[in-house]
């Protein structure tokens, strides 16, 4: 039995966040998000013109999310730059994650570009990616229903664990990672992946422990979108 | 049931503003069965039964009849792509841009080119949200000299103040000709560069401090700070070497 | 005709700038910070020059070495002007603008003053050698990226260590640093902007827009130049690149204060 964490923690404690708003000027909306040595930045620009023209929707603003991870952000030997698959499929989800929130009708023809930038990884990055995008979507302005708040979920030998970190992904003996995005109002989920086995009631459990966990990350979403107009209302 | 946030509150998306069915969504929220939620980022503005979140960030939304400043960006054959800073570019049609006759393919950058600076008029917003524009009518045209200024949009009613009140104001101090554009674009000339800088700093000072009260004082007094002892020029007064510098200038562009 | 760069040039010309500035000061405050990535780069350092944000951060890996410098390593820079950081910025491979940032603010300033010691990266002749590959990105594009890059590209080197390397397994233990990678100089570039007849330094946006002639030079701390690139499609004359010279060599002092 998988009887203490790595590093010490609860099994449902997160890992330690930051998180700042409006730290990149000339994007329209940014946001940083910090969890344990994970470190995601995110910038929104739009909604602007899209071209080519062909690419246009429209009945509604496309919304097109760009995650990468920059070269000596992994832990071990550098990271080549450019896409791979592993990050136009993270950029694919992260696009699904947000759009349940948004409301692009405003804006048709045009498209609403979100690039996420990983600064240093220690797993949970497209996790740290979407919180850091939903804040960043809300700083520059646009409607959304509900923020997005994400986290990963992991299993390791029959127990769940909030917040997977790089040395328990890693685990030699296996365990079962889901990386999953709630909308914290209504409590309905945006992204769900899952790499490993899982039972029924384990991942009931799972998705119980995520939107707690999902909860908590809300607060320090508002918090930090709140502090930024705050400051400035001062 | 009832408020859950009080007026002048800060809220983001998904935060409970009221519960019960006392209280009416209006901008910036909506209805959830029995709850009012935020859908901006904003602060709370409670009027009787109305509950209003002001967004605090977000581009500039086209409206008719709104003077906008913006910047030629492409010539098509019946007319001129402009940037507004909207999501959609805005379009000048040959028959709004002047009340000369344009004939079918005349030179067209003879009347506006590329780069080129504009106050014009909203005259309609289609459907997928682009504005068309005029710059026919009492002061909109071409701009020649000046600078611009960029404010955030939701401040731009601040700069201009109660019937305007606050740009004469800095009119007048300064000496300089000003044009505010509901799209969060600012132009502003004068003979004295010093003043034009300093309408720019003006501009900073009221959109930091836009949500004060007596904010026209404020602006007043920072204004009065920064002229004591200095001597606004006016163009006979300004150096004839000074004068010469800038007119070479901005001759040989 | 341009009405904004006329206004810059109107008060340049006037030995003024919009922001107060003279045309030879930089923006305040300029911040560096060291050891951003600290858990995944073997160096890594932010630098904020007024609202301007650059990243910078530095790995080791170990190769071969080409065949003409067999004791020596090799150095690698590579910089991506991210579309996080302006709306000018296209995503996609780099742009001409990167690259020319990633040969001249970079490759040419550190490797041509000779600050790193290729030959200390030796670790067999012919066989083995370490090579340092530095990755720097734009955050926010408050004009004068060029600087920040070149100044973040040496605070990225001068936090950086050594991975341990067992030289009996040839394994790489990345998880545990210890040896410094130690410069031997430190090369500054500073870039010169020609508006109208004057020169000024850090621009911002618009001054940038305004300006049709740059040179950037490279220089160290004994008041050498070691490496030059002009841009921008005007020419400058003899007195002009004089002039300039003189200025990056002064203000490359004061830069340096910072690292």
């Amino acid at each position: 039995m998988y009887k203490k964490r790595f590093d010490g923690r609860k099994f449902d404690e997160l890992r330690p966040m930051e998180a700042k708003v409006g730290i990149i000027k000339r994007a329209d909306g940014s946001a940083m998000f910090k969890q344990g040595k994970t470190i995601a930045v995110a910038a929104v620009y739009g909604p602007r013109e899209l071209h080519p023209k062909f690419l246009q929707n429209p009945e509604e603003g496309v919304l097109r999310c760009n995650y990468n991870m920059m070269a000596f952000s992994g832990s071990g030997e550098r990271v080549r730059p450019g896409p791979s698959r592993r990050s136009k499929e993270i950029s694919y989800v992260t696009d699904k994650a947000l759009m349940p929130t948004l409301n692009l009708k405003e804006f048709p023809g045009t498209v609403v570009d979100v690039f996420i930038e990983l600064i240093q990884t220690d797993a949970g990055t497209r996790c740290a990616g979407i919180t850091a995008a939903a804040m960043a979507l809300a700083d520059a302005g646009f409607f959304m229903r509900d923020l997005v708040s994400s986290v990963s979920i992991g299993i390791i030998e029959d127990q769940i664990i909030v917040d997977v970190d790089k040395e328990e992904e890693d685990y030699e003996k296996g365990m079962c990672d889901m990386p999953m995005a709630f909308m914290p109002k209504s409590g309905n989920i945006t992204l769900l992946q899952c790499d490993g086995y899982v039972t029924k009631e384990q991942l009931k459990k799972a998705l119980e422990s995520g939107k707690n966990a999902c909860n908590k990350i809300y607060e320090v979403q508002k918090m930090a979108l709140k502090n930024k107009y705050q400051g400035e209302l001062k | 049931m009832g408020l859950i946030v009080k007026d002048r509150d800060i809220v983001v998306p998904g935060e409970v503003l009221a519960t019960g069915m006392d209280f009416l969504p209006a901008g910036g929220s909506y209805r959830d069965r029995e709850e009012i939620i935020s859908s901006q980022v904003g602060m709370v503005l409670v009027e009787n039964r109305l509950i209003k979140v002001i967004p605090l960030s977000g581009r500039y939304i086209p409206k008719r009849g709104d003077n906008v400043i913006g910047k030629v960006i492409d010539i098509t054959f019946n007319g001129w792509l402009i940037d507004i800073g909207c999501a959609k570019d805005a379009m000048l049609g040959l028959k709004d841009a002047t009340s000369e006759f344009i004939e079918r393919g005349a030179d067209l950058t003879q009347y506006f080119n590329i780069g080129d600076l504009l106050v014009s008029k909203i005259i309609n917003v289609t459907r997928v949200k682009s504005a068309d524009l005029t710059t026919k009518g009492p002061g909109l045209m071409k701009l020649t000299r000046g600078t611009i200024i960029d404010v955030q949009s939701s401040k731009v009613p601040r700069v201009i103040g109660k019937q305007g009140s606050m740009v004469m104001m800095l009119k007048e101090m300064t000496n300089t000709r000003i044009t505010v554009g509901q799209n969060g674009k600012v132009h502003v000339s004068g003979f004295d560069p010093e003043m034009e800088i300093l309408v720019k700093d003006a501009i900073k000072f009221i959109e930091k401090n836009a949500h004060k009260h007596g904010l026209t004082d404020e602006v007043k007094k920072f204004l009065e700070e920064r002229l004591k002892g200095k001597k606004i020029l006016e163009k006979k007064e300004l150096s004839k070497e000074t004068l010469e510098k800038k007119e070479n200038v901005q001759e040989k562009i | 005709m341009n009405l904004v760069k006329n206004h810059i040039m109107s008060l340049v010309n006037l030995g003024k700038r919009e922001d107060g500035r003279k045309l030879d000061e930089y923006r305040k405050p300029i911040k560096i910070e060291y050891g951003v990535s600290a858990k995944s780069a073997e160096g890594s350092a932010k630098v904020f020059i007024g609202d301007t944000e650059v990243i910078a951060g530095v790995k080791m890996e170990i190769g071969t070495p080409y065949p003409d410098t067999p004791d020596k390593g090799s150095l690698q820079a590579n910089v991506e002007l991210l579309p996080l950081s302006s709306p000018e910025f296209e995503s996609g491979p780099p742009s001409i603008e990167s690259i020319e940032m990633s040969r001249s603010v970079v490759d040419r300033g550190i490797r041509e003053s000779h600050a790193i010691d290729l030959n200390k990266l030796c670790i067999k002749e012919g066989e083995k050698s370490w090579t340092i590959l530095i990755d720097i990105y734009s955050l926010n594009d408050g004009g004068n990226l060029a600087d920040a890059i070149g100044l973040a590209a040496l605070a990225a080197l001068k936090d950086a260590k050594f991975p341990n390397y067992d030289k009996k397994t040839g394994k790489i233990d990345y998880t545990k640093h210890e040896e410094e990678l130690k410069l031997k100089k430190i090369p500054v570039s500073i870039t010169v902007y020609k508006i109208g007849t004057k020169f000024i330094i850090d621009p911002i946006l618009n001054e940038e827009g305004a300006s049709d002639a740059r040179l950037m030079i490279t220089t160290t701390e004994d008041g050498r130049v070691c490496a030059m690139q002009k841009g921008g499609i005007a020419p400058l004359s003899f007195e002009d690149i004089d002039k300039m010279v003189e200025i990056a060599i002064e203000k490359g002092k004061e830069l340096r204060k910072y690292l």
